[in-house]
């Protein structure tokens, strides 16, 4: 019944109320890498759950630990020099990083899919993609040769690659671009798992592809009910699918929100900063805005606010006090002192 | 509230229509035009070789010499054991094309049986050393830290000593010795060269993305080695090993001309050129034809080598 009542609810973007309900729920994930030039802190207390059905874009730009993020959750660290050094990672209430890598793995693929950045390079270029996307049905399955061909075919199809069963044997470089992302997608697909994570899915692709691919993403996701996290750093391309957004900053939450809200009126400074950037149609001719000053080191994050340095309204108590992550309102959080006032605008720049 | 979500507007126009191939597909999602038959990198070499005269020369020598190999009697109805000491070192004469060695024994005969040793010896050790060297080399590249470390010192320990000493000194510790034994001793002592080129070949592959892929797709680490970084890495072992196989046949002959390969009882190429040596002045034509025979086999395995790091190797295209 409780299931019924959070489908139906007409704000079905933020459902923390009901958490028993998640699929995924992190909780202050701590990651570090061990570096000879000290030690990098790369994911710093991210807590974030995921709703069956729901997406959630984890936004953020290069080093802000949003892909360390994703690998930690899936398993895939590189260790050394990646650590996980504190934290929960509940699938449906299993804590996955405390499983042994045997038990582990039967989550991945079957669970717990990933989709890369690169389709070319992420898939295995001496082997036709059928049976790539087959593979998974001889592995988790124990399908035989022919059968799992005849899956690839299907899944092909329902990512609408055209001519699927012609194509079946051809290997990845005779695709373009944008067919396989798709065939990453249908390997990431292919055993109905329910989460998938899409780490900057889009990046390599042009525009219009970029469009088709999430719009597939979206379609699929509507149908089979999975989860979706999405790791990009592109504003233009979550808006449209997400419907709550997880910003990183420095290896850490800097503000939670479902997507309108997060575009309408942002509760952090940096998120404010970044919707500022974006290059907009009818400002054409103006300098682009820029966020001044450049992400911060991970090994030596700078004390209090991460991001005091950068910012535009950066009080004292800034550079002293690491603001908590503090509810704004029933479904969106923010993590600055002064959240109150960026949400009115009465903050003056400095 | 509306039940689709005003944040995701339908985006239907650019949906691709999966009937509509070839025909104005959507920007972007229509299949490239088909240029011939799937391609995988091996199909792609073999498509490379076939044109390459190198290869074919070089193939067709290889293949000759195997079918001497395995049925001498093919090619000589003479006994390579019958000799005639009244015809010692005598020349070519009808039915003697290459004429006699020092003990009155057919030339001819003795180099086309030479052959099975060497290629014999070639091929176990080759195979041996791409098992020994390529399991090693995988393994100290896939695991990486303290295993890579102390299979790696393993193999330079290996390494610095020199080949022809090693099995000299293997050879002398034995007390049998046959193709068998021979061939033992240029594997021990030959695996590193294949372990470092393995070694190196899958630390350039373990970085790909499709093997973090394959991790994520829950692929143990076992199927990740032998199915995505295996096939990957195996392109320079193999180019290697062709040339390497050469490298062998000369190895063994060297062995047998030292007098510590195989013995005399077994006809090889080496063992006869050592023999020859003794009459080098009063009759050449004894030392020739085996020595010919060795350089033609072992040039073609060179030149084997080289086709196929020319094929498998983009880089030098």
């Amino acid at each position: 019944m409780t299931q019924d009542t959070i489908d139906t609810t007409a704000d079905n973007a933020w459902r923390r109320r009901d958490p028993g309900a998640a699929v995924l729920e992190v909780e202050n994930l701590h990651v570090e890498f061990r570096t000879r030039d000290g030690v990098a802190k790369a994911v710093n207390g991210v807590t974030f759950d995921l709703q069956p059905g729901e997406t959630l874009a984890i936004l953020g730009e290069s080093g802000s630990g949003k892909s360390v993020t994703a690998q930690a959750i899936m398993g895939i660290l590189d260790t050394p020099p990646g650590y996980v050094t504190q934290g929960s990672v509940r699938f449906r209430g299993t804590d996955l990083l405390t499983l042994p890598e045997k038990e582990r793995r039967r989550y991945r693929g079957e669970k717990i899919a990933m989709i890369f950045q690169d389709a070319l390079s992420s898939l295995n270029p001496v082997y036709s993609v059928g049976f790539q996307i087959g593979e998974m049905f001889r592995v988790h399955r124990g399908a035989s040769r022919a059968d799992a061909k005849i899956k690839a075919i299907e899944l092909m199809d329902r990512v609408h690659i055209p001519a699927a069963r012609q194509r079946v044997n051809d290997f990845p470089h005779q695709f373009s671009g944008g067919m396989r992302q798709r065939i990453m997608i249908a390997i990431a697909l292919s055993l109905d798992p329910d989460i998938i994570i899409a780490d900057e899915p889009t990046t390599a692709l042009d525009v219009t592809v970029q469009a088709q691919v999430m719009q597939l993403l979206a379609d699929l996701q509507a149908e089979s009910k999975m989860g979706l996290i999405l790791i990009t750093h592109d504003l233009g391309v979550v808006a449209d699918v997400a419907d709550k957004i997880s910003v990183m900053y420095a290896g850490s939450l800097i503000e939670q929100a479902p997507s309108l809200d997060l575009y309408a009126n942002p509760a952090h400074p940096y998120t404010e900063r970044l919707l500022a950037a974006i290059p907009r149609v009818d400002l054409k001719g103006q300098e682009l805005y820029t966020i001044k000053g450049i992400p911060p080191n991970l090994t030596d994050i700078p004390a209090g606010c991460a991001f005091h340095p950068r910012c535009p309204y950066a009080q004292p108590i800034c550079s002293e006090k690491v603001p908590p992550l503090e509810d704004v309102s029933g479904d969106r959080r923010s993590a600055c002192h002064f959240w109150k006032e960026v949400l009115d605008g009465s903050l003056q720049i400095r | 509230m509306p039940e689709p979500s005003p944040t995701k507007p339908p985006l239907q126009d650019l949906k691709p229509l999966p009937q509509d191939v070839g025909v104005a597909a959507p920007v972007g999602t229509g299949a490239p035009e088909r240029i011939g038959k799937p391609r995988s990198l091996w199909s792609d070499a073999w498509h490379d070789l076939r044109r390459n005269p190198t290869f074919i020369v070089s193939a067709l020598l290889i293949l000759f010499l195997i079918v001497v190999a395995v049925f001498p009697s093919l090619f000589t109805g003479t006994d390579p054991k019958f000799c005639v000491l009244a015809e010692s070192n005598k020349g070519g004469v009808p039915g003697h094309p290459f004429g006699f060695d020092r003990q009155g024994c057919d030339i001819y005969s003795r180099v086309i049986y030479g052959a099975r040793a060497s290629v014999a010896v070639g091929i176990l050790v080759t195979t041996g050393v791409v098992l020994i060297g390529g399991v090693i080399g995988a393994l100290a590249a896939f695991y990486a830290g303290a295993t890579d470390s102390v299979l790696s010192r393993v193999t330079d320990v290996f390494f610095a000593i020199p080949l022809l000493l090693g099995a000299i000194v293997f050879l002398q510790s034995f007390p049998f010795r046959n193709i068998l034994t021979v061939s033992a001793a240029i594997m021990i002592f030959g695996w590193p060269i294949v372990a470092r080129v393995m070694r190196g070949a899958v630390i350039s592959v373990k970085e790909a993305d499709f093997v973090t892929a394959a991790r994520a797709l829950g692929a143990s680490d076992m199927r990740i080695l032998r199915r995505h970084i295996l096939p990957n890495a195996i392109a320079p072992v193999i180019v290697v090993a062709t040339i390497s196989l050469g490298l062998f046949i000369v190895l063994e002959a060297t062995l047998s001309f030292l007098g510590i390969g195989l013995p005399s009882s077994t006809v090889s190429w080496g063992g006869d050129i050592n023999d020859a040596q003794s009459s080098l002045r009063s009759a050449p034509h004894v030392l020739l034809y085996p020595s010919v025979a060795l350089s033609i086999t072992v040039l073609a395995f060179m030149l084997l080598g080289d086709a196929v790091r020319d094929a498998l190797d983009p880089k030098l295209r």
